[in-house]
Order: C-alpha cells, then sequence, then structure tokens
C-alpha cells in the first residue's frame, strides 16, 4: 500500500482552462485529464512553455511546488492560488487561457485523518489556505469541521471565500478580528480543545501554530513550505530539521506531523 | 530509451556494455525516491542508461543545514553536503532497491583520506550488483589539507592508493575548479583510473537579498545548470586533448544537441543532471533527441 497518490511519470503538458484574480491573488484552473485525483496537501510541479529557463529571461529556471486548491474528478479540473512574489509566480500569472503548462504530480505526502473524533481545526496564513480549502472539502463529512484564516489586509482576505465560513484575522483589522490567525486559534481550544490542528502558512506562523499546540498538548499536522528544484526527492534541497534529522519535504512531506518538527522557521523561500 | 524508435547503438564505457550513451550524474537523480513518487513505471521508462548513485561516505551525513538551494541565473546553486546513510546504511538499505534498476549501476563515494576511500573501493568493489566504481574528489583530504582532486600529485596518490583494491572500473570525478584539470585528469589516467568524469559543480554563492549575508547555509555552493555549459565544454574538450581514457561528459544538458556537443568534444558518454530535477524524464529525452540527430546523420 503505497502512503500517497502516485504521480504518473515525468512532466505533461495541460491547458489553462481559467485564469483570474482573487483579490490580491491568482486563480488558475487548467485541465488535467491524465492525472489521477490528489490527496489533499499534495502538490504539483508548475511551469510555463515559454518565458522559463532561458534566453533573455534567465529566471524562473526551475519548475515551482504549489498544493492544490481544487481538484474536481469529473471535469479533470485542478486549481491552484499564488500571489505574484517573484519570477515564477510572475510568469504563471501572467499565462491566459488557452495557454499550456507543465504540470507534475500530485506529489508528496498530503494530510491524514487520525483515528479519532477529534474535531478538525483547520488554520491558514495568506496563501496557505490553499492545501486547507482541499481538506475542508475531504472532510465534508465533519460538520463541526472550524476554519480560520489569518492575512494581511482587505485585498488577501478576499480570498477567504474560497473555505466554507471561515473566521478571518487580518493584520490591519480591515476585515475580521484585527490580529493573528492563531488568537483565533487560541479562542477555539479554549472553547474546545478536543481538536486536531491542521496548518498552513509563512513559516512565523506555522512556528506560533507548532509552538502553541505542543504546549497544549494539541495533536497538528504542518503543511510546510520549502525552496524545492525537483519535487521527487533528487535534489535533496528542500529539508526541514525534525526530531528524525532533516527531512525532504518534497518527498516525506510537505505535510508533516508536527510533533516531529524542530522548528518550522527554518524551511525558507528564495 | 522510449519504445518504438531504434534507440542509439549500444555504448563500450570502460567495459561496461550501455543501451546508450546518456546516464545520470551523481547526487542528482535519487531512483529511490523517485519510485516512491512515481512507482514501479519508474523501472518501465528508466531515463538513463546506467545509474549513478549519489555520493556514499563511510559515516552517515545530514548534510548542510538549509537554505540548500538557489535559482540562479539559468542555473542552479546547490549545498546540499552530501547527505547520505553511510556505507553500511547503502549497503543494507540502497544496494537492494538500486539492484532492482535495468541499469548497470555505478556508485559514487567520497572520503576525507585515503583509508578512508580504500575501506569505501573495497567494500563497494566486492558487491556483484555494482558495475563501477566513481570517486569525488572534490573533497580537503585531511592528511594533506588540500583538495584531492585540484592537484595532480594528490589526484596520482589517491587513485595509485584505491587501484589494487578493485577490479571494478575506476572513475574519477574531477572537480572544475582546480587551475589545470587536464593535468590532474593525466594524473589521474597514468595512476589507472578507467575514466574521468567532468564537470562537478563550480563554486558559487548568493548573497540574501536584504542582509547581504550568505544565502546558502554552508555559505557557499555549487553551480549547475544551462549556466556551466560552455565552461563544461571547454573542460572536457582539454581533458580529451590530454588522456586515452573515456570521458563521462557533465554540464548543463538539456537537449541532444547539448548532449552530441559534449560527445564531439570527446566524451563517451554524457551525464544529465539539474535537467532531471525540471523534468524527471529528461534523459530518455536526451537520448531520444541524440538518437535522431544521428539517424539523420548517418543518412
Amino acid at each position: 500500500m503505497s502512503d500517497r497518490t502516485l504521480a504518473p511519470l515525468g512532466r505533461r503538458l495541460v491547458e489553462l482552462t481559467q485564469a483570474k484574480q482573487v483579490g490580491a491573488y491568482r486563480l488558475m484552473t487548467c485541465c488535467d485529464p491524465d492525472g489521477p485525483l490528489p490527496q489533499a496537501g499534495q502538490f504539483y510541479m508548475l511551469c510555463a512553455t515559454d518565458g522559463w529557463g532561458g534566453g533573455e529571461q534567465e529566471r524562473p529556471f526551475l519548475p515551482r511546488p504549489y498544493s492544490y486548491l481544487r481538484a474536481s474528478g469529473e471535469n479533470s479540473e485542478l486549481s491552484f492560488i499564488f500571489e505574484d512574489v517573484g519570477p515564477g509566480s510572475h510568469v504563471l500569472g501572467s499565462l491566459q487561457p488557452p495557454a499550456k503548462l507543465w504540470l507534475m504530480g500530485p506529489l508528496g505526502i498530503g494530510f491524514w485523518r487520525p483515528d479519532d473524533d477529534r474535531r478538525a481545526l483547520l488554520v491558514g496564513g495568506g496563501i496557505g489556505l490553499a492545501p486547507l480549502a482541499a481538506w475542508q472539502t475531504e472532510l465534508a463529512d465533519q460538520a463541526n469541521a472550524v476554519a480560520l484564516l489569518g492575512f494581511r489586509g482587505t485585498a488577501h482576505a478576499d480570498a477567504a471565500h474560497l473555505l466554507r465560513d471561515p473566521q478571518i484575522a487580518t493584520d490591519d483589522g480591515s476585515v475580521g478580528h484585527h490580529g493573528l490567525v492563531t488568537e483565533l486559534l487560541e479562542s477555539e481550544l479554549d472553547r474546545d480543545s478536543h481538536a486536531t490542528v491542521y496548518a498552513c502558512g509563512p513559516p512565523r506562523m506555522l512556528e506560533a501554530v507548532r509552538l502553541l499546540c505542543e504546549r497544549r498538548a494539541i495533536p497538528a499536522q504542518l503543511a510546510m513550505e520549502s525552496t524545492m528544484a525537483c519535487g521527487f526527492g533528487a535534489c535533496f534541497g528542500c529539508v526541514v530539521p525534525t526530531r528524525d534529522g532533516y527531512l525532504r519535504l518534497c518527498v516525506d512531506g510537505p505535510v508533516i506531523d508536527a510533533a516531529r518538527v524542530q522548528t518550522a522557521l527554518e524551511g525558507s523561500d528564495q | 530509451m522510449s519504445l518504438g524508435s531504434p534507440g542509439p547503438a549500444a555504448v563500450d564505457f570502460c567495459g561496461l556494455s550501455l543501451a546508450g550513451p546518456i546516464i545520470n550524474g551523481s547526487g542528482t537523480f535519487d531512483a529511490i525516491a523517485a519510485l516512491r513518487v512515481f512507482g514501479d513505471g519508474l523501472l518501465e521508462a528508466f531515463p538513463f542508461d546506467a545509474y549513478v548513485s549519489k555520493t556514499i561516505t563511510l559515516a552517515p551525513r545530514q548534510g548542510n543545514r538549509p537554505p540548500r538551494l538557489w535559482e540562479a541565473g539559468a542555473g542552479l546553486i546547490n549545498s546540499i553536503g552530501l547527505p547520505n546513510k553511510g556505507l553500511e546504511g547503502y549497503l543494507r538499505d540502497d544496494l537492494p532497491i538500486l539492484t532492482r534498476l535495468p541499469v548497470p549501476l555505478i556508485t559514487n563515494v567520497m572520503g576525507h583520506s585515503h583509508a578512508e576511500i580504500g575501506e569505501l573501493v573495497s567494500t563497494v568493489g566486492s558487491y556483484d550488483q555494482v558495475a563501477a566504481i566513481e570517486i569525488n574528489v572534490s573533497c580537503p583530504n585531511v592528511d594533506s589539507g588540500l583538495v584531492m582532486g585540484a592537484d595532480p600529485a594528490e589526484t596520482a596518490a589517491l587513485v595509485s592508493h584505491v587501484r589494487g583494491l578493485t577490479n571494478k572500473p575506476l572513475i574519477i570525478k574531477l572537480t572544475p575548479n582546480a587551475t589545470d584539470v587536464a593535468a590532474v585528469a593525466l594524473a589521474a589516467q597514468e595512476a589507472g583510473a578507467d575514466a574521468v568524469s567532468l564537470i562537478n559543480t563550480l563554486r558559487a554563492m548568493a548573497l540574501h537579498p536584504k542582509t547581504s549575508e550568505p544565502w546558502l547555509g554552508g555559505k557557499t555552493g555549487g553551480l549547475s545548470g544551462p549556466a556551466v555549459r560552455s565552461i563544461a565544454l571547454a573542460q572536457v574538450y582539454e581533458v580529451a586533448q590530454r588522456i586515452s581514457i573515456p570521458i563521462v561528459g557533465i554540464g548543463g544538458v538539456q537537449s541532444g544537441d547539448d548532449a552530441l556537443n559534449l560527445l564531439k568534444a570527446g566524451a563517451t558518454v554524457v551525464a544529465v543532471g539539474t535537467e532531471s530535477f525540471r523534468d524527471p524524464t529528461a534523459g530518455s529525452r536526451i537520448g531520444a533527441e541524440l538518437a535522431a540527430i544521428s539517424r539523420k546523420e548517418r543518412e
């Protein structure tokens, strides 16, 4: 038995079927008829067919890892969401249907259901909402699951509707709670601590979630991020420190049991 | 190699019969991880004509602290630090899996002294599953303080020491960070090496965009990818003028044309490295492109 949905060997050319702005983010949907249905928290390596890896634009050169936001078995649709923060996301964000892009996946290990009756607390920071949206869909049978999302401000919080009924926190107080998403998490745990936390977000947020859960003995799964060159275990570049030594996020993550993680601060971005 | 179209002719590489001339660079394709990700389909469409393991050291290594990667212009700077399970772990955990690969296995080793490398070579060489041994000499010798592959005399002393310890072909993976790489290659040949491979990565670094401190956990790293392709071509060409043993040409190969260039410059086989990060089946594609070019040339 495999612990993941296996990826077809190699990258495949897929067609972009939709690209639109969601607040500060870009939401992209493509049609992937040859790919299997992924598991929430798994990711894909994406790159454009042009303007990637040579010529006048030296960067981007390597594909970029993105957790999927939505996957539909019916029409083979896969959605991703990202922000224009560097050369890779910039080129991807400029694509318009029916552009083609290269995709490889699903990759890595996603969230898993613990064998207990704890309710699910989904905690996201910014673009970290992507795998949580997918996980919320898989947890549709859990009526008491709660989503908590943190954003910088209004433009980013526009994407909150991609999850069902989220509680929102913003740094500037423009939407929802004025403060950190971890403060929402504290309140939820005060209300009912019989929960498992599923978190994805920037390193400092993940580290705060990890420490909070450790202090309160709450089981947690962290979907972590790191710079990756390959996505399939070849380059050994995406390691994060764990109690068992360095783990490659691409093959042994990106979702990791928080109890194994030494610090969520080291898997940093270029 | 891709089915349906006639592949390239078999290649004799220091006694190994390879179905084609495309192999992988050490440390750029973890077949064991790839099997976990892609399943056994990988074995049916294995992208290389021989498989070179990542570097094995006597004791296990954790590797360098992150960050380990920096995307450079048309390339990649890595500071991985050769993480591996050590010789025992390799023989126990990895070798049984690597034996499943449909191509000859070349095991890459590195040590900090002649004694360490000697033990690695004699032990690894005693396994039937290992077709050849590649020695990474981009490492300082703790006894002399010199990088073994940076100096002809150092390289000659190392190869002389290990030559008698195995009958398997010995490939010396040269460092490009040497004053006269061809002199090092010649020294390796005269001391009994069966082949040399080049180039390894070039020493490089990146600064943190905000703090201006070295970005990589290991401070400096090695540059690979298209950015080093023309340097590789020059070094392979120069080395080929001076030695008669086979050369593994490595450096920025992305296409059949790139591979052909290295072959024409004097390489016997070509290794694909960084391009596999972008596409795990790059080796198959490059092999097919090369075969197509060769067919056209014959017509």
